[in-house]
């Protein structure tokens, strides 16, 4: 009995913890910028007041569509990419193979500053510098470890069985993959959008080194430097994390399954 | 039926073969520029720096010394120590509170998938939002300070992310001496892990490394590099950026556990529970240890993360807020907004290494069991 009370005990205050700074978030955004101070920043809002949410959408409508452009272009490219390469990864190991796969996964836990440089210099040469396509470029590039391991340990779980039976019937590689591979690749595919949708949106990095027009920030570039500005109330940048959280935490909400397979395809192994 | 077959492979190598020459170039091709870069005066004349075609020489590792031992770059310095103990706390913080909420949820409570949900979900969040959240939580005057006041006790007074107390100095000139003892003792670990395990050659080879590197640190390790005295320690403020990286990220550490938990089978548990353990021995004596390569796992994978954090410090406390920087943020400010670009080069590299002693045993790890499978 005394241990169900401390079980739930300490789980309540874990959710205290955890759902504070919502309360904080909403609390401010809801609350008139004269009304806020630091003395009162837990009191409730006396009216509610809406027009905080209204100014963040206008400000940052233009740089959620660019996240928007941005994440699923990337997001599309990446998950066909990953498939096809975690098929041959899973199913027709060439030479090498065991080689080039670990220098492959090398890629995804690198710290980008190490490329950065010369990355920057070369989306300028290319004529895409500052603009939004050298960022999906970048994105494409450095999510195809992460995509192909995913598909690739989805893959292995394809009977061999299978896979020698289509060869039977005298599909080739591509035949394989249309008619065996792809039409089993559904929840693969849902885990690598849905992972590679929230760290690409989420990204900040290469977003505010590569993008320099603020025509084309994505938002969590404009809301860095909207929260950053010291003279701003704290009412417009609550509201923007909010809009700037709402997509991540809404495929999160719904589809938490998936979001927890991507979590761990990238940690641990099955 | 041979020749198909090989016609098959043929056309499944050209189709990854655009992926790894992508991979190639931007992360081999870069890294390697990057390196080069490094071992360049590239903006130290702030003229050239800008320049379509600047002029560049050589000089070999003048930035790195310059980084580790010239007067101007002791905040470099600062920030290893920085990031030290950020890395340190956080990992700590992340697998305390990741396996207690596992436990506790393991025994089954009511609403389960509730609190799961609840911890988990700062994991969607941009380190961006976080910050953002957390700056407003932080602010010396209002927020978590004054939580005590609603409950009519006075408020703290603690600066958070401004405070300039440092604690725990050390001079610069121990730094090798104490690196190598702790690594010579880590070292040492491995190898009576090793001979225990049976595992001769694995255990002379970790033993061989540990006596040169101590014999180094009690020999040499101890020849100054400065002509001064240079402290550095742990910044409090990096105690609010930490608290922050624990809320999004020890959800991350829950759900790893609570597969691993899932993962024991029943029957052990049954059966330590027949000869007589308690429910503490159970958990202390027999699942912990079933747990410790997933613990091993998630020191990896949080210290990388940890080395690489950029836009939680960036958010929270701005770039240049001194107390709070990062090398990788450091590695940013030098090289984008001082224009020093090969000295950020040069950061960049030292990160590089830090991570890469981190990730390349984890890869390893992971990839044999696999092939042991």
């Amino acid at each position: 009995m005394i241990g169900r009370i401390v079980q739930y005990g300490i789980l309540s205050i874990a959710t205290l913890f955890f759902l504070l700074p919502v309360y904080l978030v909403i609390v401010t955004a809801l609350k008139e910028p004269a009304a806020i101070s630091l003395e009162g920043t837990w009191q409730p809002p006396e009216r509610w007041y809406w027009e905080s949410f209204a100014q963040a959408w206008t400000a940052f409508l233009p740089k959620l569509q660019n996240s928007f452009l941005l994440t699923i272009s990337a997001t599309i490219l990446l998950a066909l990419l990953g498939s096809l390469n975690g098929y041959v990864l899973a199913k027709w190991r060439f030479p090498g193979a065991n080689i080039i796969f670990p220098l492959m996964l090398f890629g995804m836990f690198i710290p980008y500053q190490a490329v950065l440089i010369p990355l920057f210099q070369f989306i300028r040469e290319i004529g895409l510098g500052g603009s939004l396509w050298g960022l999906v470029l970048v994105h494409v590039v450095y999510g195809l470890p992460i995509t192909t391991l995913i598909f690739r340990n989805y893959y292995a779980e394809i009977p061999e069985e299978m896979i020698e039976a289509g060869r039977i019937d005298g599909a080739g590689f591509f035949g394989i993959y249309s008619r065996i591979v792809f039409p089993l690749s559904l929840p693969g595919f849902v885990v690598v959008i849905i992972w590679q949708f929230t760290q690409i949106w989420n990204e900040f990095l290469f977003a505010v080194t590569l993008v320099s027009s603020p025509a084309n920030q994505p938002i969590t570039v404009a809301l860095a430097q909207l929260a950053g500005g010291e003279a701003v109330k704290w009412n417009l940048p609550m509201a923007g994390a909010l809009l700037a959280a709402l997509p991540t935490l809404l495929v999160y909400i719904f589809l938490g399954r998936y979001f927890i397979r991507g979590l761990l395809a990238g940690s641990v192994k099955g | 039926m041979r020749w198909l077959r090989n016609k098959d492979s043929l056309y499944g190598f050209l189709v990854i073969l655009p992926s790894l020459v992508l991979l190639a170039v931007f992360v081999y091709g870069f890294i390697f520029q990057t390196f080069y870069i490094s071992l360049t005066d590239w903006g130290k004349d702030p003229a050239q720096a800008l320049s379509a075609n600047p002029q560049i020489r050589f000089i070999g590792f003048e930035n790195y010394r310059e980084l580790f031992t010239g007067f101007i770059d002791s905040r470099f310095r600062q920030d290893l120590f920085n990031t030290f103990f950020f890395t340190l706390f956080f990992v700590l913080g992340c697998l305390g509170v990741g396996l207690g909420l596992a436990i506790l949820l393991d025994q089954g409570p009511k609403g389960e998938g509730f609190f799961r949900t609840i911890f988990l979900f700062p994991m969607s969040l941009s380190f961006i939002v976080t910050g953002t959240i957390w700056r407003w939580m932080l602010q010396p005057q209002g927020g978590v300070n004054q939580l005590p006041t609603l409950v009519g006790l006075p408020k703290g007074e603690f600066a958070w992310l401004t405070s300039r107390q440092q604690i725990w100095q050390v001079s610069w000139n121990d730094v090798p001496f104490i690196t190598a003892l702790l690594v010579g003792l880590v070292l040492v670990l491995i190898t009576l892990s090793a001979f225990r395990r049976g595992e001769q050659r694995r255990g002379y080879i970790a033993l061989g490394s540990a006596t040169l590197l101590l014999l180094w640190a009690f020999t040499l390790g101890r020849s100054l590099q400065l002509p001064y005295e240079e402290l550095h320690g742990f910044n409090l403020a990096l105690i609010g950026i930490i608290l922050a990286a624990v809320w999004q990220m020890s959800g991350y550490t829950m759900a790893l556990y609570l597969a691993g938990l899932r993962g024991i089978p029943e029957e052990l548990r049954e059966a330590a529970r027949v000869d007589g353990a308690s429910e503490w021995q159970l958990y202390w004596r027999v699942i912990l240890p079933q747990l410790a390569p997933i613990t091993l796992s998630a020191m990896m994978i949080l210290g990388h993360i940890s080395l690489k954090i950029f836009d939680l410090v960036f958010a929270m406390a701005g770039a240049d807020n001194a107390p709070t920087d990062v090398p990788a943020l450091l590695m940013y400010l030098t090289t984008f907004r001082a224009n020093q670009i090969a000295k950020g080069a040069a950061i960049a590299m030292i990160l590089l290494l830090l991570v890469a002693a981190v990730i390349v045993p984890y890869l390893y790890r992971q990839l044999k069991s696999e092939v042991r499978r």
